[in-house]
């Protein structure tokens, strides 16, 4: 059996299982829209955690930390993953509890629900649906892509009757994962997806560390048998010939291999190059990063704030203390999946293993390379199916949400009561995800594909945590009016789409909103800007705006809650 | 107490600011660039805080939510 055949039977195995998960899950449905689209609010702790970091993690974490790490150094770590250890975890205190609460109490399912409550308007709803789908199609494209070019990257050469690079080609690999998800989706609603986030979060965990195990220690025998290890003895630094004992051992030669230019920051160039490393030129430079920038990434993990399928994810608890384990946990489980992608990343800068053009102009493809030219053919599928896992287990929750807005917030809506019965309103949800997918499929075919994940990731973030601003001052702003609500989301979306068509729509890379303060020119993130200037429009609008009415404000924010409703701003 | 753990938070973005290491090209442990060891601590640290919020800052109006709520569904469920 060639090696490609094996990948793909055991991805095909892998998903076959996660398919028999769905239709398991679906015989213990309710047959109630509440149960299919919220679990009936019943998820536990653990589920709950398993549930929110698989959504959270997607191709972005693996596939786009990989590359990124690849092309820009282990920077990228501080840029994203701590700075989300901090604020996602905040985001799920400070809006995710109070949001349950609200959405247990007044029975919402999606958050136009919650904004159309909040703000006593009807028209905020068709304001936000297109922008909230349109940032949700980005993040699809993110994770679909991902797929394509993981597999691409790792089965090059497995398969030269299909395409000449061997490969198979993204478009089929991104058509069976939609498909598969749209299986389970469908059969296993919110309860399905919920246990196969917690599933696929198991697998991609176990699955990233062996893969981490194998590439360690495959690189390290490499840079032995080449020669390029080291030793000191009796004060001098000599080649080292005996293999490498363990994974430790393993790290230890492995990590002495990166270049100066992926371990820092700061300004490298060639004559700062370590004596000891043998990299290839092209990863032994790079320019400063403005800390200004670095500061103000920061702001892109508030996107989680806004992502309307966490919102229905927040909503499936079961009670308000099966949020603290995921609070707790997150950040540690975020570092459990970022550094070993970060280290496989500037690892295949080191010129220890021969990273070919297409895949070094490609950064998307480097992980999938990576495990396919340092893992068997048995294991690699494995790891590609860990791979796949990270993907679906966002694509699942964001599949179902996007149904779940179209059904609640425009069809159900904006007919008479009790026109649709349960089964027509899950039959209605399930033609627009499927619409959904389809034009995000389409998509993937185009240029955009060529993108960096990462870029395209950002993009999309940027849009959503510019939208924080409001959920935060909806909870706990009696001030905020519809007036302003309407100015923060409009200058937000018009602001994102001016600065996002400024960087040719995510083709150059690494853009940045640029000031000159003080004779010297300060790089920031397009983010900054959208979220001032959609915070600013937001709380000066509802400044000089009519205030909500008395009976809203004692619906949120009564009396014994801190201060009395008439005082409001 | 609760002050204090949001002070913690406030701590936690000042220090994930670290200048002082960009530049620093050693290895912790022989294999962890220092930035990157520096902020998987911020990582571990976070979920230290975070533990702390749920014990000290966790908000104390939200068992009559869950109470109440169960009831609706409850008296819903027998009508």
């Amino acid at each position: 059996m060639s090696p490609g055949v094996i990948k793909v039977l055991i991805i095909g195995v892998y998903l076959a299982a996660l398919v028999s998960l769905g239709l398991f899950s679906s015989r213990l449905f309710r047959g109630t829209s509440k149960d299919y689209l919220l679990a009936s609010h019943s998820i536990g702790p653990f589920l709950l955690l398993m549930s929110l970091f698989g959504t959270t993690m997607t191709g972005f974490a693996l596939v786009g930390s990989t590359g990124e790490a690849f092309a820009e150094g282990v920077g990228v770590y501080a840029m994203l993953a701590s700075s989300s250890g901090i604020i996602h975890s905040l985001c799920f205190f400070v809006l995710g509890i109070k949001l349950w609460s609200w959405g247990k109490k007044y029975g919402y399912t999606t958050q136009i629900a919650f904004f159309r409550d909040r703000l006593g308007s009807d028209k905020i709803g068709l304001l936000l649906f297109p922008i909230l789908v349109g940032l949700v199609i980005p993040y699809l494209l993110v994770g679909i892509i991902s797929a394509g070019k993981a597999i691409e990257g790792a089965t090059r050469g497995d398969f030269l009757m299909l395409t000449e690079s061997g490969s198979i080609p993204p478009w089929l690999t991104e058509l069976v994962i939609c498909a598969v998800v749209l299986v389970y989706v469908f059969f296993g609603g919110m309860r399905g997806t919920a246990w196969a986030n917690t599933f696929q979060t198991i697998v991609f965990m176990v699955l990233g560390v062996v893969a981490f195990y194998l590439i360690a220690t495959g690189l390290a025998a490499k840079s032995v048998e080449s020669g390029r290890a080291h030793e000191i003895r009796d004060g001098q630094r000599v080649v080292r010939t005996e293999p490498p004992s363990g994974l430790m051992d393993s790290l230890h030669i492995v990590s002495q291999e990166i270049p100066k230019a992926r371990r820092v920051r700061a300004e490298v160039t060639l004559s700062d190059q370590l004596a000891t490393v043998e990299a290839p030129e092209k990863f032994r430079t790079r320019e400063r990063m403005d800390p200004w920038l670095f500061l103000t990434y920061m702001l892109i993990p508030f996107s989680v704030g806004m992502f309307p399928h966490l919102f229905q994810h927040w909503l499936t608890a079961r009670d308000a203390n099966a949020f603290k384990l995921s609070v707790v946990a997150h950040p540690v489980f975020i570092l459990i999946v970022w550094i070993p992608c970060v280290l496989i990343g500037v690892w295949a800068t080191t010129g220890l293993i021969d990273i070919p053009p297409p895949i070094a102009s490609d950064p998307n493809k480097v992980l999938g390379f990576m495990v396919k030219s340092l893992s068997g053919d048995v294991l690699g599928g494995f790891l590609l199916a860990g791979i796949l896992a990270a993907i679906m287990s966002s694509l699942d929750s964001q599949f179902l949400c996007i149904g779940t807005m179209f059904t609640k917030d425009i069809v159900v809506h904006y007919s008479r009561e009790d026109r649709f019965s349960d089964r027509q309103i899950i039959l209605i949800s399930r033609g627009f995800i499927i619409a959904v997918v389809l034009a995000t499929f389409l998509l993937s075919l185009t240029t955009i594909a060529q993108t960096r994940v990462f870029q395209l990731g950002i993009w999309c973030f940027s849009g959503f945590s510019s939208l924080f601003p409001l959920a935060f001052l909806a909870i706990y702003w009696r001030g905020l009016t519809k007036w302003g609500a309407y100015a923060g989301v409009l200058t937000a979306a018009s602001v994102w789409f001016w600065l996002f068509s400024a960087s040719q729509f995510g083709a150059i890379e690494n853009w940045s909103v640029d000031f000159t303060l003080g004779g010297s020119t300060i790089h920031t993130m397009p983010v900054a800007t959208i979220f001032i200037a959609s915070t600013l429009a937001t709380v000066i609008v509802s400044l000089v705006t009519p205030k909500p009415d008395a009976t809203t404000l004692e619906k949120f924010f009564p009396a014994a809650d801190g201060g009395r409703v008439d005082d409001a701003m | 107490m609760k002050y204090l753990v949001w002070g913690l938070v406030v701590l936690l973005v000042v220090l994930h600011q670290d200048l002082w290491n960009w530049d620093n090209d050693r290895l912790v442990f022989g294999f962890m660039p220092v930035t990157l060891a520096y902020h998987a601590g911020i990582s571990i640290a976070a979920s230290v805080v975070w533990f702390l919020a749920t014990k000290f800052a966790w908000p104390s109006d939200l068992e009559g939510v869950t109470k109440s709520a169960s009831e609706t569904e409850h008296s819903e469920a027998v009508s």
